[in-house]
């Protein structure tokens, strides 16, 4: 008789696999990016290959020759911070700052951590945020959108949105005379106007979301705990001066914060496991954009935000354990 | 439609067997009778080697409080008294008999005549109940006489019947309730004399509609049953999670359902608890499905306890080729056998066979912390986090973090991306903080 496996239960296996979460959520991104390649055009395309590639690349580098351990670029995780690093740069950035921000993303950010599920903090984000106070010059170069380009040079650049916003009150000028000057409200929400990559696209990136909300990729509580507490904050402040602080519609469609929230924040490895710990979570998110969007030095806060986040999710996991089932009881 | 609130699962269900009536499985030439099928102490023979015996004679005697009396399921002699190896893979003491021409011990009323009148006082029910061995048979196999004395100082409200039978593949609890649906509903009424309660509710799982009509048909004749029709999620047959859905009441942790006035029974006991107080019948078959997907003959199948896995197998059209692992139970909580001698007992639910494809496990990768694990435990435990002191040996911070409240219903690690094997340290980490326990009681 042929020999018969024994192994503890549960015998069966959801049809999961840490494979189709990466690739669910390469799909999520695929509205922002269409939107990114038409609206920057072939500089888009080139700085997210390149992305993509290097990090695919760099992780493969590292596993093999200095780690020497089983290679998992095939997981898809390094794809994502690819598509995520790209999503957070202007699309005229030089390719070789992108390639030193792909290993600093994967090298710095994953590898030294031990990879896959052991990094603290995003990968994406250590490697946007190393770019940036590093090359802050051509990290700060927007171009302004040209639906469909194919030239890869003589773009016209300006500030961002919010940049104007901040570095008119700084000069002392109302909001309101400010507002004329950037993208109208709708063009904002579609993601007509300059800006990172993926970040342009409110609409596209709300899609992306609820796609990974409908195949459990993740849940509403850290996306909706950001976006509503930069809301709240935001509107108290332009409550109190509607001259000198710009109204939390505003806030909420300029900038990454949608980027932030659905991707960059919810990103699983960084963030806490427990419902509680993810509304913690999202709300100190958001409270720090805005504290650094209105009141620091930079005119973009999110990524600062979700870093130091990052830091207190062991702190979150532990302070905020599940209600468990029978512990306090209220029955009747 | 109700159902508990918690975490959860829907694993594929499976149910191939679910139109097959209930065939009886012939007498097979030998059996062994395992002394520990239940939980608690194990019975202790009355019998030796030699002796003969009719069926349904009492061949070994529950005599500690948590025990219960096992009676021949065969009539035969006694070959021997020895150690086989049980479901659980352990080596145990069985009764061994070789049967001979079936002869059933004379008290015992054989007819098919559904008696409905029950005398009895509550007393002497739970007593009947107690000598005829009628264990718990959703699996866990507890002593059922014992679940029907109510402590001092505490009252039962409801006794609710687990009709949910929410494990895959399993159909034997939904047979039972099509084909013996009016002796079932004269156990209940006989349990909720024992307890002395007037409401009692049966829950079914959706996708037993047929069970659901058919039985509610059934309820309206009689005085305090009702049934609750309620959604698909495993682990709903679980006590505490059916008592969350039935009537929204949680059990506090480490406590019984009787403290928040509940008894809960699977159906297939409330049966057995009709054959022994009204035909005077012990516990020495059950129902038990065979299947699996490369199983010729999916079947529900009326077994003498202590028959051998394999002539269970045999009926259902023989082991496939290739087979990769057979499980007594269902996938998510049944246990991989070592070995296809092993007796069915009380507690046996199904006989589950899977092909060498469906035997492997996931490729285990580093955990990810999608949280699944969190969002999916019923008792709102953090398994990822548990399994990580277990793997560091912290066994006190375990049962700080509760691990005792795990059940195993194996939801965990069901879902987890990462092929975690997370159940497995649980287990590991449960028996150590038991001993634990156990030690500091001592002192």
């Amino acid at each position: 008789m042929s020999l018969l496996t024994v192994s503890g239960s549960p015998h069966v296996h959801a049809d999961e696999s840490v494979r189709k979460i990466m690739y669910g959520v390469l799909i999520s991104l695929v509205p922002a990016m269409l939107v990114s390649f038409y609206f920057f055009g072939l500089g888009a395309i080139i700085v997210t290959l390149t992305a993509v590639v290097s990090c695919v690349v760099f992780e493969f580098l590292i596993q093999k020759y200095l780690i020497k351990g089983p290679v998992t670029i095939c997981d898809g995780s390094a794809i994502i911070t690819g598509v995520l690093l790209a999503f957070n740069v202007p699309s005229n950035l030089p390719l070789w700052i992108v390639v030193v921000g792909s290993f600093v993303a994967i090298g710095m950010g994953k590898m030294t951590f031990g990879g896959l599920g052991k990094n603290p903090f995003n990968p994406a984000l250590v490697g946007r945020v190393f770019m940036m106070i590093s090359f802050p010059v051509q990290m700060t170069t927007w171009p302004k959108p040209i639906p469909l380009n194919t030239q890869l040079t003589d773009v016209v650049t300006g500030p961002t949105a919010l940049a104007v916003v901040k570095d008119g009150v700084g000069r002392g000028e109302k909001v309101s005379e400010l507002l004329p000057k950037v993208p109208e409200y709708m063009d904002l929400f579609i993601g007509n106007m300059g800006g990172s990559l993926g970040e342009i696209s409110a609409i596209a990136l709300i899609l992306g979301g609820l796609y990974m909300l409908v195949r459990k990729i993740i849940t509403w509580h850290i996306p909706v705990s950001y976006i509503g507490s930069v809301f709240i904050f935001t509107g108290i402040l332009w409550w109190v001066n509607p001259d000198i602080y710009v109204d939390p519609v505003f806030h909420l469609i300029t900038g990454g914060l949608m980027l932030g929230a659905i991707y960059m924040a919810t990103d699983m490895v960084t963030s806490p496991m427990t419902p509680k710990g993810m509304l913690i979570f999202g709300i100190g998110c958001g409270v720090l954009t805005v504290v650094i969007r209105v009141f620091g030095a930079y005119p973009e806060g999110v990524s600062f935000a979700i870093l130091i986040m990052n830091a207190f999710v062991p702190i979150i996991d532990r302070a905020f354990k599940p209600k468990r089932f029978g512990e306090e009881v209220k029955n009747g | 439609m109700k159902t508990f609130k918690l975490g959860g699962v829907h694993p594929p269900e499976n149910k191939f067997s679910e139109k097959q009536p209930v065939e009886i499985l012939p007498v097979p030439e030998s059996v062994s009778i395992p002394l520990a099928q239940h939980l608690g102490v194990p019975a202790n023979p009355v019998v030796k080697k030699g002796d003969k015996v009719k069926t349904g004679q009492l061949i070994a005697k529950g005599e500690a409080f948590i025990s219960a009396n096992i009676h021949s399921s065969v009539t035969g002699t006694v070959t021997k008294i020895d150690d086989v190896i049980d479901t659980s893979g352990y080596r145990k003491k069985a009764i061994i008999i070789k049967t001979e021409e079936d002869e059933w011990d004379g008290s015992i009323d054989t007819s098919d005549n559904l008696i409905k009148e029950c005398n009895l006082s509550r007393e002497d029910i739970v007593k009947k109940i107690n000598e005829m061995g009628i264990v718990g048979m959703g699996g866990a196999a507890f002593p059922s006489h014992v679940k029907l004395m109510v402590p001092k100082g505490k009252k039962a409200e409801y006794f609710l019947i687990n009709g949910v039978e929410c494990e895959p593949y399993l159909t034997a609890d939904h047979r039972l309730m099509l084909e013996k649906g009016e002796e079932l509903m004269v156990g209940i009424t006989i349990q909720m004399k024992a307890l002395g309660v007037d409401k009692a509710i049966i829950g079914i799982e959706n996708n037993k509609p047929d069970a659901i009509e058919y039985i509610g048909k059934l309820a309206q004749e009689y005085k305090g049953i009702s049934v609750e029709p309620l959604k698909i999620k495993y682990p709903q047959g679980a006590e505490k999670q059916l008592i969350k859905a039935l009537i929204n009441r949680e059990v506090p942790s480490g406590k019984l359902p009787i403290e928040v006035g509940c008894v809960v029974h699977n159906v297939g006991t409330a049966f057995a608890v009709y054959e022994a107080v009204q035909k005077n019948k012990p516990l020495i078959e059950r129902i038990i499905t065979v299947t699996g997907s490369n199983i010729e003959k999916p079947c529900n199948l009326m077994v003498r306890i202590g028959s051998p896995v394999a002539a269970l197998i045999e009926v259902a059209g023989g082991l496939p080729d290739n087979p990769g692992k057979v499980i007594s139970g269902g996938p998510m909580m049944g246990k991989a056998l070592n070995d296809l001698d092993v007796p069915v007992t009380k507690g046996t639910s199904g006989i589950l066979v899977f092909s060498k494809k469906q035997s492997g496990r996931v490729p285990e990768i580093t955990c990810i912390r999608c949280g699944k694990c969190v969002n999916t435990c019923p008792m709102a435990l953090e398994p990822f986090f548990l399994a990580l002191l277990v793997d560091k040996q912290r066994f006190e911070d375990c049962e700080e973090n509760m691990i005792m409240d795990c059940m195993e219903c194996g939801s965990c690690h069901f879902v987890c991306p990462s092929g975690r094997p997370l159940l497995d340290s649980i287990r590991v980490g449960k028996s150590n903080v038991g001993k634990m326990i156990r030690e500091r009681s001592d002192k």
